[in-house]
């Protein structure tokens, strides 16, 4: 691996923390000042499953749709400053996004200017039976179960892939690059890998580009955004300023965000990022290294800064993780509101009308569950005794393998307005829709099994 | 004295699966001490029951002055399987805040906790 240092210190923005996130966010972190790299996170456990079942309707399709618009609004900045963009975008077919990413370049005039890395091979749908013929059960890491059993019902299944071919498609000089199913954290970790020559030996930076990605990879989540931490007192969430890594060859970094933007970093807003989605801190596995939260030293370093040092990793295991998504059935939600006088007492008669007539069709659910919102949808029993709401909002969820089951539930809320107990309405939004579950199946497989590759063009 | 949770820390949850975690983190370095004495394991279990189905696990990074808390069998199923509004347990974080602890005098004296407002 060759390093670069052409700079002491490195800028990663952050630009998306799902897809879904801001649209604003990628041009105003390139516009905002001076970033090295934009680091766009596009990939959710489940959306891998929804890109796959896009791509069987058209197989150019089965990418972050909404990464080409990202490019678009950036263009300039790749073109002629020399931002390098780093996506897990690619979802399930990174060559096409790659095609729309040069079509994009092409009608923005930067033909040329734009040299797009793709890297390919977590994609492990194609290979699933030659893989568990060879014996790689991929047994649910939760349950123990061979995936055998919903074998007939996969949808999508990919290896989380590392920082290395990332790194590699750098080193060949692509300003953009596309990823399917790398890991969150890797697309921090390896332009500043690369860009400061670590090697797999390297644990303890390894683990701090790891520490430095996780602090960053949901976006706005560590700069002020979903911030408990003295919420009330944030300023300008409006116009909430994305979070960036200024790494340097160390290991240390600090995380900052654009002058003049809202939202605040702090060492509190950074430690609930810090815990969010946390198992064991001793060992944050990924492909890399494994981290040490425990090691982890946060220091407030002047306004919306924080210096982030000490930390320390193990190298890696010989496992990958494997995201796999199944069918499982399908469900509805649907909501009914009641209103004072006895809101709850009308509400929880509603459920009760409803569960009767559910039996006495003669309907069995695999799960039906009620809510009660505004009284104990979050907090459950921990919530207390209300007395006298002013509303409350009936919510009754059902789950079922057989469509038609769910289909006739959804059919069953709406009589409630005229044939169940007073003082009821929000059913403007009509029927409840009927969704296919898409469950989540995780698992390991033996890291030689996934050969990565790089195509940089 | 009475000392309730939301009173003396944060906290941010997530999951993983059918796992729902919450990071309780001191609003006071001081009181890191303090929640990792009190806020056992088994207090978060006896808190939490009739909510999760599972075990609850507890990690502690006085780095952070947080402690981590597993909560299994929180999530109806988790992630796409579950009916729940919070399917993704993104708000476990505050109902772990409403724990109100009874707490010796010359303890709550002793860390300048706040009394509990109800």
């Amino acid at each position: 691996m060759s390093a670069k240092r052409t700079k002491d210190i490195i800028r990663v923005a952050a630009g998306q923390g799902f897809w879904g996130d801001w649209l604003e966010a990628p041009r105003r972190q390139v516009e905002g000042g001076d970033i090295d790299y934009l680091m766009l996170d596009y990939l959710a456990e489940v959306t891998m499953s929804i890109l796959q079942k896009q791509k069987e309707r058209d197989p150019k399709m089965g990418y972050a749709r909404d990464f080409v618009g990202a490019i678009e609004s950036i263009l300039p900045a790749i073109a002629k400053r020399g931002v390098r963009v780093i996506a897990n975008a690619g979802g399930v077919n990174p060559p096409a996004c790659a095609e729309a990413i040069r079509g994009v370049a092409e009608r923005g005039g930067a033909r040329g200017q734009v040299r797009v890395g793709v890297v390919t091979g977590d994609d492990l749908l194609p290979r699933l039976d030659e893989l568990l013929a060879a014996g790689h059960e991929l047994r649910n890491m939760d349950t123990g179960e061979p995936l055998s059993i919903v074998r007939d019902r996969v949808l999508s299944a990919n290896a989380y892939i590392g920082s290395v071919p990332i790194v590699e498609a750098l080193d060949r000089g692509a300003n953009v690059v596309i990823t399917g199913r790398s890991t969150d954290t890797a697309l921090t970790m390896a332009p500043i890998r690369y860009e400061f020559g670590w090697g797999a030996e390297d644990s303890d930076k390894l683990a701090a580009g790891i520490i430095a990605g996780h602090i960053i990879e949901c976006g706005a989540q560590c700069s002020g955004g979903n911030c408990l931490y003295d919420w009330r007192n944030i300023p300008d969430l409006a116009d909430v300023g994305y979070p960036i890594v200024e790494a340097r060859a160390d290991g240390t970094f600090d995380i900052v965000k654009h002058p003049k933007t809202g939202g605040r970093i702090s060492v509190q807003s950074v430690t609930e990022q810090l815990v969010y989605e946390m198992g064991d801190p001793h060992s944050y596995i990924t492909p890399d290294v494994i981290a040490d939260f425990t090691s982890i030293q946060l220091d407030a370093a002047g306004t919306d800064r924080v210096h982030v040092h000490g930390i320390r990793g193990r190298p890696a295991t010989d496992k990958l993780k494997v995201s796999v998504a199944y069918r499982a059935g399908f469900k509805a939600v649907g909501t009914l509101v009641y209103a004072w006088p006895d809101a709850l007492d009308k509400a929880q008669k509603a459920d009760e009308v409803l569960r009767a007539r559910l039996a006495h069709l003669g309907l069995e659910f695999e799960q039906l569950l009620t809510e009660f919102v505004g009284v104990s949808a979050t907090h459950g029993p921990l919530a207390g005794e209300f007395h006298e709401a002013p509303e409350v909002q009936l919510r009754v969820g059902v789950r079922s393998p057989d469509r038609a089951t769910v289909e006739r539930f959804t059919r069953e809320l709406a009589p409630l307005v005229l044939n169940g107990p007073p003082s009821v309405t929000g059913f403007a939004g009509g029927r409840p829709k009927v969704e296919e579950i898409v469950a989540y199946w995780p698992a390991l497989i033996d890291k030689g099994v996934v050969q990565t590759q790089v195509e940089v063009s | 004295m009475r000392v309730q949770l939301v009173d003396i820390a944060h906290a941010r949850s997530g999951d993983k699966g059918d796992t729902a975690n919450v990071g309780l983190i001191a609003l006071r370095p001081e009181w890191f001490q303090f929640l990792e004495k009190y806020v056992t394991r088994e207090r978060v279990r006896q808190h939490f029951r009739g909510v999760i189905t599972g075990d609850v696990e507890r990690y502690e990074l006085p780095n952070l002055k947080a402690l981590n808390f597993l909560l299994h069998g929180a999530l109806d199923g988790g992630g796409t399987l579950s009916l729940k509004t919070d399917a993704q347990g993104k708000v476990f974080s505050t109902a772990l805040l409403r724990m109100v602890l009874d707490v010796p005098d010359v303890e709550a004296k002793r860390y300048e906790l706040p009394a509990a407002r109800q």
